[in-house]
């Protein structure tokens, strides 16, 4: 296990991070490989939409799973992290974009009414803009001149991240149970979130003890 | 098979054949919209049997050709409005509601006419999962089954129902949205009392016993104002809905004085 996450984590280190971006793009360009061969259906329009919206949570979810990963098995993928959060971005913005001219057709009017009145609808639209200034502020400059409060800022991720999923569960007519995986996944690292630095505490009181216990032997 | 021309049929152009077997909620075969094409092949339709009761006249088990004998089958282009604010046009071949009701003798106190779609889990494998509790039940008031625009169809576009359709008969009711024209139907029972739907027995707040197409009454969480019509081109953008789907001339009166907002 060891062994596997020390070659995963070489691997890691050597891969550049515009591989990352490729990888990431290639939901993007299979799905308009779908799109022009009529692999979408009947109704491309919900396709794409849809299509667009998953990708974009599965990449947010990502994110927050990588420093479990790097706690349970060892992986470390934390330096690719800001390219999979700036992908979600990508996708969680064109998925709005084909919302917005192909569900909608540009009815601005009534696009505007129904995103303040329909509850999936604000809660969607709320995630994407609390990860607006999360994107803005993926950069080196952003970090330097934030300081600790890049940190704080960067805990948005979370409602964000939170909203996506009632988002997601919210517009369908009964949820199903993917709808439910989802919504346990991303519970499971809220918890994992919010327990972790009191683990680590716990663990590093108990750690000298366990070390004058077995000098005693 | 060519049939006679309706003269209630819209003149917009029908949906292709592909667009309307492969876009459908029949939620027996599964969540997605493409499950009941996937699935609905091992669907057995024949023998089909419909069990009419309640209060009518001659009661009893008639088999399908039965429950055609002596009705005129033609070709109706409908619009079809779904709740979840889609819409196609459809060219079903089928006949009015009334005549069936008229042979099977509807008696003086009857006031609904309730319907039941097929109950076969071994076949149907949304059946088999939670969620709806089975089988579909749907209902009309008896004067929205006597109007003429509510047809039972047996197919489309010239053909025998495709069977993710709601093979071997199902109902029409075009001016309500697309989840009261219930398919593969089993059973109509006429009452005295309104009967219970599906719909509106999971998200009463939702899904309402008339569920007439109605811009100016909003589902909860979606307007009900423009609809998308199924199209494969990306930029077709949306339409108004209109009123009672566009057939208010023809139905408008069976609610006169009632709240539609109340009244869903």
């Amino acid at each position: 296990m060891l062994r596997l996450a020390g070659l995963a984590n070489a691997g890691s280190r050597r891969l550049p991070e515009w591989a990352v971006w490729l990888a990431g793009l290639i939901p993007l360009a299979w799905l308009v490989w779908l799109t022009f061969t009529g692999g979408l259906g009947v109704d491309p329009v919900r396709g794409i939409e849809h299509r667009l919206g998953k990708t974009g949570l599965w990449f947010l979810i990502g994110t927050l799973a990588i420093p479990p990963l790097r706690a349970l098995t060892g992986v470390n993928l934390l330096r690719h992290r800001r390219a999979v959060g700036l992908l979600s971005f990508l996708y969680i913005a064109l998925h709005l974009t084909a919302w917005i001219w192909l569900e909608m057709g540009l009815l601005w009017a009534q696009a505007i009414r129904d995103l303040a009145r329909r509850p999936y609808l604000f809660f969607g639209i709320t995630a994407f803009l609390l990860l607006l200034p999360l994107a803005l502020t993926s950069n080196k400059a952003a970090i330097r001149g934030l300081g600790r409060n890049w940190r704080r800022l960067h805990l948005l991720v979370w409602p964000a991240a939170g909203l996506g999923v009632l988002h997601y569960l919210w517009q369908m007519k009964i949820v199903s149970a993917e709808g439910w995986i989802w919504a346990a996944i991303l519970a499971a690292l809220l918890i994992w979130r919010v327990i972790q630095p009191w683990i680590r505490t716990r663990r590093q009181k108990i750690r000298p003890g366990i070390r004058a216990e077995s000098l005693s032997d | 098979r060519d049939y006679p021309a309706s003269r209630h049929s819209t003149d917009e152009a029908p949906n292709s054949f592909e667009e309307i077997t492969n876009y459908n909620n029949f939620y027996e075969f599964g969540w997605n919209k493409d499950d009941p094409a996937r699935y609905a092949h091992a669907l057995t339709t024949d023998p089909w049997a419909i069990e009419i009761g309640g209060l009518v006249d001659r009661p009893g088990s008639y088999d399908l050709a039965d429950v055609l004998k002596g009705q005129v089958l033609e070709e109706r282009i409908c619009r079809f409005r779904c709740v979840e604010a889609w819409s196609m046009v459809i060219p079903w071949i089928g006949f009015e509601l009334a005549g069936l009701l008229n042979r099977v003798g509807v008696q003086p106190g009857a006031k609904y006419v309730a319907f039941q779609t097929l109950l076969r889990p071994g076949e149907m494998p949304g059946q088999r999962g939670g969620g709806i509790d089975w089988p579909y039940v749907e209902g009309l008031r008896l004067d929205e089954a006597m109007n003429p625009l509510t047809i039972l169809a047996t197919g489309l576009y010239g053909e025998e129902m495709p069977k993710q359709n709601g093979a071997p008969i199902r109902l029409v009711v075009p001016w309500k949205y697309g989840f009261k024209s219930i398919k593969s139907i089993v059973r109509i029972t006429l009452t005295a009392e309104q009967p219970p739907t599906t719909w509106q027995a999971l998200q009463p707040r939702e899904y309402g016993f008339y569920a007439n197409v109605n811009p100016e009454v909003d589902h909860p969480r979606w307007s009900q104002a423009t609809e998308r019509r199924i199209s494969s081109s990306l930029f077709a953008g949306r339409q108004e809905t209109l009123m009672f789907n566009g057939y208010a001339d023809e139905v408008a009166g069976l609610y006169a004085g009632m709240d539609l907002s109340v009244n869903y």
